[in-house]
């Protein structure tokens, strides 16, 4: 049995249903990643969960137990939140014991305990401090420090890098799934980065207008996304897509205009035949060639953005068809000065398929 | 730069004088014999004299016709119990209040809320005269208890607003994570919601107690002599044989001194942006 359960949990606000019927398990220990948008939910699914808010409808069992009817301090689950949340009138030491007041802890075990886990989040130098004092990546690591502080059985994570800048987010990406492990709790993580959900998620959860769309592994919803949506969110650079009808071509073999270049389908997909599709790319499936090549578009490079170890570029076929290039640096394409003509070799067999009108994938 | 400083400096000092000088003036006064006071034109040159406050303390008005008997600390005491203890009721009262109207949302919630603003706008005089009648059918005339309910009126929807807008103003995720820790909703109230509004709580404590201290007509019809406070007592010093300046002065130089005193001990909570940092919007 899933040590965590929700069973049909709705939450309206007004007339707007923000949850409608959400079910989820997750095992004891695991790392489930609630991935979506601004607005779809995600940080009301916590504070259900935590008990600060009560559904309408459904019911959450926490270890077999239902705990609608219990109140958010006897739960036994902990949360860090978004915006820190934490207690201004209190030094950081007395925000992260807080936890361990609570539950009537002795003095030094609370010195102990703050201690270790201000030391594991190298906030130890700072605990003086009043959070007016600290800076952002610090009291992001107090409202952390407090919710770990008890070793909770189920750990809430609200989006807690979202506040922070990008340096440190990157840290953290590094830094959490160590900390994390330590305390082996169930850990529900709320992002809407795709970076994060990958990292960090056992499993990802797709929440879409108040409900999953998909729960699957990461590298599931990254390489086979359920639904166009799903694709489009998940991924950075986006993913290509690229409306086609794939008709039969002379030779007997399926086809499709990409970017005024018809372009062969993979074998085996004779069902897309006359099917109105988009066809999904990711943008590392795009090999970017400067001499023609055979089954290449071409396209006029439009513009060029060096990452560290990745180079992406915008392609535009003749027919203002946009391609996106997500390459490995490579000596040859170093900063292309103006526009120049460039052939995109899309590998096809990677390429994913989804229906024009509802958006699944076929 | 330097020039609009001094300029700043000027404007700020004059208008600093433009308010403290009638204070000024009256602190002057209560050291003075009325001869001084009512020698024209005034002068500040005048031989000191505690006679005023002499006479205040020790209950004998002494005039040119014979000597009156006051009660001006008695009514000091009966301003500060009065005061006391309508802004320690409204307090106990309006900070739960406050908190639920701020923190839930309940049927006619709003209505209420605003029922109470609403005994701010009625002139006291219309609920005066039926007051004075019930207040002796049910034996509340004349005494602290009734009184001080009567305070209510003043005291109680002005706290229970001003601080009301400070419970808003803190985070509720404040309160949630609270709670998360293990804490109790009780807890909660006392140790996270209280803390954080108490520079609220603290400004509107001092003005309701300033609002309770300088009420006049209240006092003035619903109590005799024994219950009355300064602003009443102080009338005891419009005499058959003229008006006791000097006695006067001395008198509001009194009345101040809790008033102040209040004000400079709430200075600290006053401060604000305690919960600055603690959220990031």
């Amino acid at each position: 049995m899933a040590y965590l359960e929700l069973e049909g949990i709705s939450k309206s606000y007004g007339k707007t249903k923000v949850l409608d019927g959400v079910s989820l398990q997750i095992e004891r220990g695991e790392a489930l990643v609630v991935f979506g948008p601004s607005g779809c939910g995600k940080t009301v699914l916590l504070r259900l969960i935590s008990g600060v808010l009560d559904p309408d409808d459904g019911d959450i069992r926490i270890d077999g137990q239902s705990v609608v009817d219990v109140g958010p301090e006897h739960r036994g689950v902990a949360m860090a939140f978004q915006n820190f949340a934490l207690y201004p009138h209190l030094d950081a030491f007395e925000n992260i014991a807080s936890p361990l007041r609570a539950r009537r802890f002795k003095d030094e075990e609370i010195k102990r305990r703050v201690h270790e886990i201000a030391s594991l989040l190298r906030i130890d130098h700072v605990l003086d401090h009043t959070p007016r004092e600290l800076s952002n990546g610090q009291k992001q690591r107090t409202s952390l420090a407090r919710s770990l502080v008890h070793g909770p059985a189920v750990l809430m994570l609200d989006d807690p890098l979202r506040n922070v800048d990008a340096k440190l987010r990157y840290e953290m990406r590094l830094e959490l799934p160590r900390v994390l492990k330590r305390y082996e709790s169930t850990i529900i993580y709320v992002t809407q980065d795709y970076k994060e959900a990958m990292a960090l998620g056992d499993r990802v959860g797709v929440l879409l207008e108040g409900n999953f769309h998909q729960v699957d592994k990461p590298t599931e919803v990254y390489g086979q996304p359920r639904d166009v949506r799903i694709a489009n969110l998940f991924g950075d650079p986006p993913i290509n897509l690229f409306p086609v009808r794939p008709e039969r071509s002379g030779d007997g073999s399926l086809r499709a205009s990409i970017g005024g270049t018809s372009v062969a389908m993979p074998a085996g997909r004779s069902d897309l035949a006359g099917k109105d599709c988009l066809i999904g790319v990711r943008p590392e499936d795009v090999e970017v060639h400067f001499d023609a090549v055979d089954q290449a578009i071409r396209a006029e490079l439009d513009a060029v953005t060096p990452f560290n170890v990745r180079t992406v570029m915008l392609l535009k076929t003749s027919d203002e068809t946009e391609i996106l290039s997500s390459c490995p640096e490579d000596n040859t394409l170093e900063t292309p000065r103006g526009r120049r003509e460039v052939w995109a070799k899309i590998d096809m067999g990677k390429a994913l398929y989804f229906d024009r009108a509802t958006g699944t994938r076929l | 730069m330097r020039m609009g400083r001094i300029v700043r400096g000027v404007l700020l000092t004059l208008v600093g004088l433009f308010f403290l000088f009638p204070i000024f003036w009256v602190l002057l006064m209560s050291f003075m014999t009325n001869a001084d006071i009512l020698r024209s034109p005034p002068s500040i040159i005048f031989h000191p004299t505690l006679s005023n406050y002499t006479a205040l303390i020790s209950g004998q008005l002494t005039t040119n016709v014979g000597t009156l008997k006051t009660n001006y600390m008695g009514n000091l005491l009966n301003s500060l119990i009065l005061s006391v203890g309508s802004v320690a009721l409204s307090l106990v009262l309006a900070i739960p209040a406050a908190y639920a109207f701020a923190r839930f949302k309940f049927r006619f919630g709003e209505d209420m809320a605003f029922t109470l603003l609403s005994f701010r706008f009625a002139p006291p005089l219309l609920v005066l005269l039926p007051l004075l009648l019930y207040f002796q059918q049910i034996g509340l005339y004349n005494s602290y208890i009734g009184l001080i309910w009567v305070y209510q009126l003043i005291t109680l929807p002005l706290i229970l607003w001003i601080v009301r807008g400070y419970f808003e103003d803190i985070s509720v995720d404040i309160e949630y994570a609270y709670r998360l820790d293990g804490h109790s909703w009780w807890k909660t109230f006392i140790r996270i919601a209280i803390p954080l509004a108490r520079p609220g709580i603290a400004a509107a404590g001092l003005l309701a107690f300033i609002y309770a201290w300088n009420n006049f007509i209240f006092a003035l019809v619903l109590g005799s002599s024994n219950v009355q406070p300064v602003t009443v007592g102080a009338l005891a010093f419009v005499t058959a044989s003229g008006i006791q300046y000097g006695q006067i002065a001395a008198a509001l130089v009194l009345s101040i001194l809790p008033t102040l005193a209040l004000a400079l001990y709430a200075q600290r909570y006053l401060v604000e942006g305690l919960s600055l940092g603690a959220v990031k919007g």
